[in-house]
């Protein structure tokens, strides 16, 4: 499914170089659920967001679904996070002057997708995410818990094959952040292919797969 | 994304921002119905003076004795002298296909006595056809009787002013004055006409213009006020009034004819001119509304850069990030353009109320004109700020830089 060979990624800061990725090759197959752990600085944001095509590698070759992401211009990209990533942010990302029915169904109207699909599929996640009764709420009416969850029904409004998660419970209290972790992997149980950044290490161990990165190097294992 | 979509969005985007938007709309609406209601107080002076110049006949051509050289062609040879303009020159006018009416005028002053009062009146001499001509109306008794224009009957048409110096509160119909050394039977006053552009109607007396041939002894006519049947026959009216003149004048074209309508196209035009330019010094204050429009959607971009950022995540290409931000402009220009023109109608129709005299009127492009240059100059100032969300970095976006 995901494909990484010698990636690299660097900021310029001030004067210096850092380095984010250092000559990552990474082999992920559809369906796994893969836990990327590391200090903070180490690159995990940074390798998430190379593999959600929203930023591009200085050097190496990247293949999403088989597709080589080098050869597509700036609306591939965007066609192609569209329809085959959801993103779950730590800070949820929900647009705060539209309900949590209409933050779900954000995608769908950026894909132009018929209303009428667009309804029954938004009415459907909710369900799934056990949120039908906060429909109509806005963000700010609901709690952190409700609000990752409604982010990650935006998330999976597309049918995405991958999911990224960047610390789905880092600002979630401990009842919560179970709550959300035990959604995700029913995701990723029915097929969908699990991409977990985590500080914690109890969720790290319940990963199929762990990856340690340390200062833009990928430790598999550990 | 579907175009309905793009704009609920936008819709749903300026309710996130209230007063802003508000802002956004009430200059937008300024400038538009500052357009609109400025035009259409130029429009309305237009049509007050036009509709002022219809009351003095606009189809009304004015044969004078005499050719007005305006043009620097050879001088008049020595000993030629213009030919008077005469009655039978005016019957011979009415025969033409383009011509309305032909009222000869002779004017002359006489001495008038009524019962031991003595006054100079102006006399005019013409027929029935100065009444339709110049829109005269009758308040008492008639006109001057229809009929052939060189019988000279004895009966007089007097003015508002003329009867109260010569009758006071007495009922003057049917009774006798005198002009110089004839007698006239009053059979009619006129209607005061206010003070309109043109003669003083309300100090005269009228006569038919054959007894103003006997009265002041002689045949020239002061001119000759020919109404042609339309506004576009007027050429063709004063070709034919040359034509005779010169074939009843041995081939000299010795009158001028002035268009009552020439006179009128100047104010039209200049009116016109001024409406056009009320409607541009109206027009800045819509581009003023476009650079705000640029200032607000700059400040929504740099506010809502991580929800662009998010979008971004979502899959919204460039292309789609501008095309958001661009309808969101669209809707802030098109509701401004809209309630513009509403409000502009108000006071137009408020205007109207209060002064039913002022036919005040926004000309048809104005509306049209305001409402494009609005929707325009949002689209053109809202390129700016959508083209810098467009451009964000999604990451850095996301992260809230
Ligand atoms: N846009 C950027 N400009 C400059 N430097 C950057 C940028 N993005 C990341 N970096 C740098 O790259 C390195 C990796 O950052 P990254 O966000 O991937 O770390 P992380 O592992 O996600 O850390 P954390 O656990 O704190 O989220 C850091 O040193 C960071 O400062
Ligand atoms: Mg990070």
């Amino acid at each position: 499914m995901i494909r990484l060979e010698g990636i690299d990624r660097s900021f310029q800061v001030g004067g210096e170089w850092v380095h984010a990725l250092r000559e990552i090759s990474l082999e992920i197959p559809a369906g796994d659920y893969v836990a990327i752990m590391g200090p903070s600085g180490s690159g995990k944001s940074t390798l998430l967001n190379v593999i959600g095509l929203l930023d591009r590698p200085d050097r190496g070759r990247y293949l999403l679904g088989g597709v080589d992401a080098a050869g597509l211009t700036e609306e591939g990209r965007a066609d192609l996070r569209r329809d085959k990533i959801g993103f779950v942010f730590q800070s949820f990302h929900l647009i705060s002057r539209l309900t949590a029915a209409e933050n779900v169904e954000l995608p769908l109207v950026l894909a132009g997708t018929e209303p009428r699909v667009r309804e029954a599929r938004v009415a459907e996640l909710l369900q799934q995410l056990n949120l039908s009764d906060r429909a109509r709420h806005r963000p700010d009416q609901l709690s952190g818990g409700q609000r990752q969850r409604v982010a990650i029904a935006r998330a999976l409004a597309m049918r995405p094959a991958v999911l990224l998660a960047d610390e789905p419970t880092g600002n979630l209290d401990l009842t919560s952040g179970r709550e959300v972790v035990e959604i995700l992997e029913g995701m990723n149980a029915k097929g969908i292919t699990l991409l977990v950044v985590t500080h914690d290490p109890a969720i790290g161990g319940r990963a199929h797969r762990r990856i340690r990165m340390v200062d833009g190097l990928v430790e598999e294992g550990a | 994304m579907r175009t309905a979509d793009l704009f609920v969005f936008g819709l749903k985007a300026l309710g996130g921002a209230r007063l802003r938007t508000a802002l956004m709309l009430l200059s937008m609406t300024i400038g538009v119905g500052a357009v609109v209601m400025l035009t259409a107080l130029g429009e309305g002076a237009r049509r007050y003076v036009v509709e002022s110049f219809s009351d003095l006949g606009t189809h009304l051509l004015i044969v004078l004795p005499g050719r007005s050289e305006t043009t620097g062609t050879a001088p008049p040879m020595m000993g030629e002298t213009p030919r008077d303009l005469t009655l039978n020159d005016a019957i011979a006018l009415g025969r033409g296909r383009d011509v309305e009416f032909v009222a000869p005028l002779m004017i002359g002053s006489a001495p008038a006595s009524s019962g031991g009062r003595l006054r100079d009146l102006t006399v005019v001499g013409s027929t029935w056809e100065l009444q339709p001509v110049r829109h005269l109306r009758v308040r008492q008794g008639g006109f001057l009787p229809r009929g052939d224009a060189d019988r000279a009957s004895p009966v007089v048409v007097l003015g508002e002013k003329t009867l109260k110096e010569l009758f006071g509160n007495q009922n003057p119909l049917g009774a006798w004055i005198r002009l110089g050394d004839r007698r006239f039977r009053v059979i009619g006053v006129l209607e005061p006409l206010g003070q309109s552009v043109g003669t003083d109607f309300s100090d005269i007396a009228i006569i038919p213009v054959a007894s103003a041939q006997a009265l002041f002894n002689s045949s020239s006519l002061f001119r000759i006020l020919v109404q042609a049947k339309g506004r576009e026959r007027i050429p063709k009216a004063r070709e034919f009034i040359l034509d005779t003149i010169r074939a009843r004048h041995e081939g000299e074209e010795d009158v001028t004819v002035i268009a009552q309508d020439a006179l009128l196209s100047t104010f039209d035009g200049i009116l016109r001119a001024l409406t056009y330019t009320v409607g541009a010094i109206a027009a800045v204050s819509l581009a003023v509304a476009g650079i705000l429009i640029m200032n607000v959607m700059l400040v929504a971009v740099s506010q809502r850069t991580q929800e662009i950022g998010l979008l971004k995540a979502l899959g919204a290409s460039q292309r789609q990030v501008l095309g958001l931000f661009l309808a969101e402009s669209a809707l802030l220009s098109v509701l401004g353009a809209f309630t513009g023109l509403l409000a502009a109608q108000g006071v137009i129709w408020g205007v109207a109320r209060l002064y039913p005299a002022f036919p005040i009127a926004a000309p048809l492009w104005a509306p049209i004109a305001a409402a494009s240059v609005a929707v325009a100059s949002g689209l053109l100032f809202g390129w700016l700020p959508a083209r810098r969300a467009s451009r964000l970095d999604p990451v850095l976006a996301l992260a809230g830089g």
